[in-house]
């Protein structure tokens, strides 16, 4: 077994930039789940749509950069405002309900047949990216490699492994300044009683929209990022596993918590990839009984075992890596 | 209505003023079904400002939903009322908070998560930093040292002082209503409305509570409050109103609706004192 590549190919992906745009949708979903209370399950659909209008605008428009990082702003707050306006004055379970929905017809759009012509279809689109790939040719690394320990990683990905996480480290302070704030003191108080905020005077369907447009929007850069790390949008990475997975990390790292999503980010993709890295291994050594696991199904397997990693790490710890214990005893809801 | 207590029904409210009594709250024609159940069909009630009105009746007449309806909470199927000469129909119940009309709940709902500092600060109204953009800086800070003054000032009335870090889930039942009062009274209401304040407090600190109530009216605000025991209702409210399967069926002062015969009867049953053993 090639322990040196299993151990530094599974920290590099927990690092990676591809991580760091996990990590944004993560932190996107704290906003509504950890902070708020909103169950929203169509984080994936934010992430799409934040991958697909900025490679629309740039590839089939020839607009600049910085305009479809605008497109990208607008189709975040007006995806909020269409999944909020029917469901927020509802109980949590229809924001449910609703949202793994609309994040699904937005995916089935994008590989649609019928809007080959603008969103690329199942191939995706490529080509958005070369912009971004002018700044690191010019002021970066251009095609230097990095190496750590067996890993090699080339210029490009090491110039979106600090984009990302500079952005995530931005974001995340922005947000500790706005969760230490009287705003974020009512998006609690409306997770714990929504009628005590009402009955205070606070307007609970405006905080509730203002919450699901600011973590939407970051959940948009997540997939931004994501877009640009892999120089390609396809449709098929924003599937609902996508949400679930942000919904582990951000568990894992701790509710509420502004370092859980980092922490839970790296937790979630190092564990993943450890397995994934060990089970291919073994399957090529043939360490492991191959009635139980081969190259042919390790990728199905890897599943099974890093949920049982993971649904180990939430027994014993309940409250996630920051969460506070104390919480954890009156959350009976 | 009260046409059997009028002696008392004069006393309280001519002694005051020369104009006659001031109403905050009045309501007329309110009902309330839920399918082909009539949970509130009251033709009309007004509260005295300044005062404390107890609202009593058996399980199920209706005082809750009133508070709801009231509060914005619930909407009425018809019916209008004013509070402070605003029409309160159609209103929302955080703007209604807003204009000065605060409730508390008969289930406390205490924020259990957040600690008891955090519960009070949220109950200040007009605060900056609830503004989007204004959390990012540090513009609200100030204000926010004047709330906590005020909290903290509060806490102390509620002797919840030494409980200002714990989160507000480890407090006691008692402990929660007297927070629950206490963050009402953050938001500055003209009228307060208790929903059951009592309920599952021990007797020493009913007797607190009690005072904290008759503290309000002496700071001039306005206590509507929902209540079971008798004794407490005599002890503090200067009028009470009954009512029974919806409908106001008596007021008068605590005095006179204790000799009421249909508020006994409405508690009791119109034949309570009809032997039903073989004696008869």
């Amino acid at each position: 077994m090639n322990w040196s590549l299993i151990f530094f190919n599974s920290i590099y992906t927990a690092v990676s930039a591809a991580s760091a745009g996990y990590c944004l949708i993560a932190v996107g979903l704290n906003v509504h789940a950890g902070y708020t209370g909103l169950l929203n399950f169509g984080q994936a659909g934010f992430a799409a749509i934040g991958a697909y209008a900025l490679a629309i605008p740039i590839v089939e428009f020839d607009w600049p950069w910085w305009l479809a990082l605008f497109v990208v702003f607008a189709a975040g707050v007006l995806f909020a405002l269409l999944l909020g306006v029917p469901t927020l004055r509802l109980r949590a379970d229809y924001l449910a309900i609703v949202t793994i929905a609309a994040a699904e017809i937005i995916r089935i759009f994008m590989r649609s047949v019928r809007f080959t012509w603008l969103t690329g279809g199942s191939d995706g689109i490529n080509g958005f990216t070369k912009t971004f790939e002018g700044w690191n040719r010019d002021y970066f690394f251009g095609d230097k490699t990095f190496k750590f320990g067996a890993q090699s990683i080339d210029g490009y990905r090491m110039f979106m492994l600090i984009v990302g996480w500079t952005l995530v480290a931005i974001i995340s302070f922005l947000l500790w300044r706005l969760m230490k704030s009287p705003w974020g003191r009512v998006l609690r108080s409306i997770r714990e009683d929504e009628d005590a905020a009402r009955s205070l005077g606070k307007n609970v369907f405006a905080f509730k929209m203002q919450s699901l447009v600011l973590g939407g929007v970051i959940g948009s850069l997540g997939g931004v990022v994501f877009a640009m790390q892999q120089q390609s949008a396809q449709s098929d990475q924003f599937r609902t596993n996508l949400t679930f997975f942000a919904y582990t990390i951000v568990v894992l790292g701790g509710l509420a918590r502004i370092l859980g999503p980092i922490a839970g980010t790296l937790v979630f993709y190092f564990v993943m990839q450890l397995t994934d890295n060990l089970l291919d291994q073994a399957t090529r050594h043939e360490t492991l009984p191959t009635w139980l696991v081969d190259s042919g199904n390790y990728a199905q397997v890897k599943f099974i075992v890093a949920g049982i990693a993971l649904s180990l790490l939430v027994i014993f710890r309940p409250q996630g890596i920051f969460g506070d214990r104390k919480e954890q005893a009156f959350d009976v809801r | 209505m009260s046409d059997s207590t009028s002696p008392a029904t004069t006393s309280p409210a001519t002694t005051d003023t020369a104009s006659g009594p001031d109403y905050i709250l009045q309501a007329n024609g309110i009902r309330r079904t839920f399918g082909g159940l009539t949970a509130v069909d009251v033709e009309h009630l007004q509260i005295e400002r300044n005062k404390i009105t107890a609202l009593i009746g058996p399980n199920g007449a209706g005082k809750t939903t009133f508070f709801n309806l009231l509060t914005g909470f619930d909407e009425p199927n018809e019916g209008t009322w004013k509070f402070d000469g605003h029409d309160m129909a159609g209103v929302a119940p955080h703007v209604a908070a807003r204009m000065g009309m605060v409730r508390t709940f008969q289930l406390t709902k205490a924020l259990s998560r957040m600690s008891v500092m955090e519960n009070m600060l949220l109950g200040a109204s007009g605060q900056r930093g609830e503004r989007f953009f204004a959390g990012f800086g540090n513009g609200w800070k100030a204000q926010e040292r004047d709330n906590v003054e005020r909290a903290t000032a509060l806490l102390e009335r509620f002797k919840l002082g030494h409980m200002r870090e714990e989160l507000a889930g480890g407090l006691s039942g008692g402990q929660r209503k007297l927070l629950e009062m206490a963050r009402a009274l953050m938001t500055e209401p003209t009228m307060v409305m208790l929903d059951e304040p009592m309920a599952g407090v021990n007797p020493a600190l009913k007797q607190s509570l009690l005072e904290h109530i008759k503290l309000l009216r002496t700071e001039g605000r306005t206590v509507l409050f929902v209540e079971h025991d008798m004794d407490m209702v005599r002890e503090i409210s200067d009028w009470v109103v009954v009512m029974a399967e919806g409908r106001v069926i008596a007021e008068g002062t605590a005095d006179a609706i204790g000799a009421d015969q249909r508020v006994i009867d409405a508690y009791l049953g119109t034949r309570h004192d009809i032997d039903l053993g073989d004696g008869q």
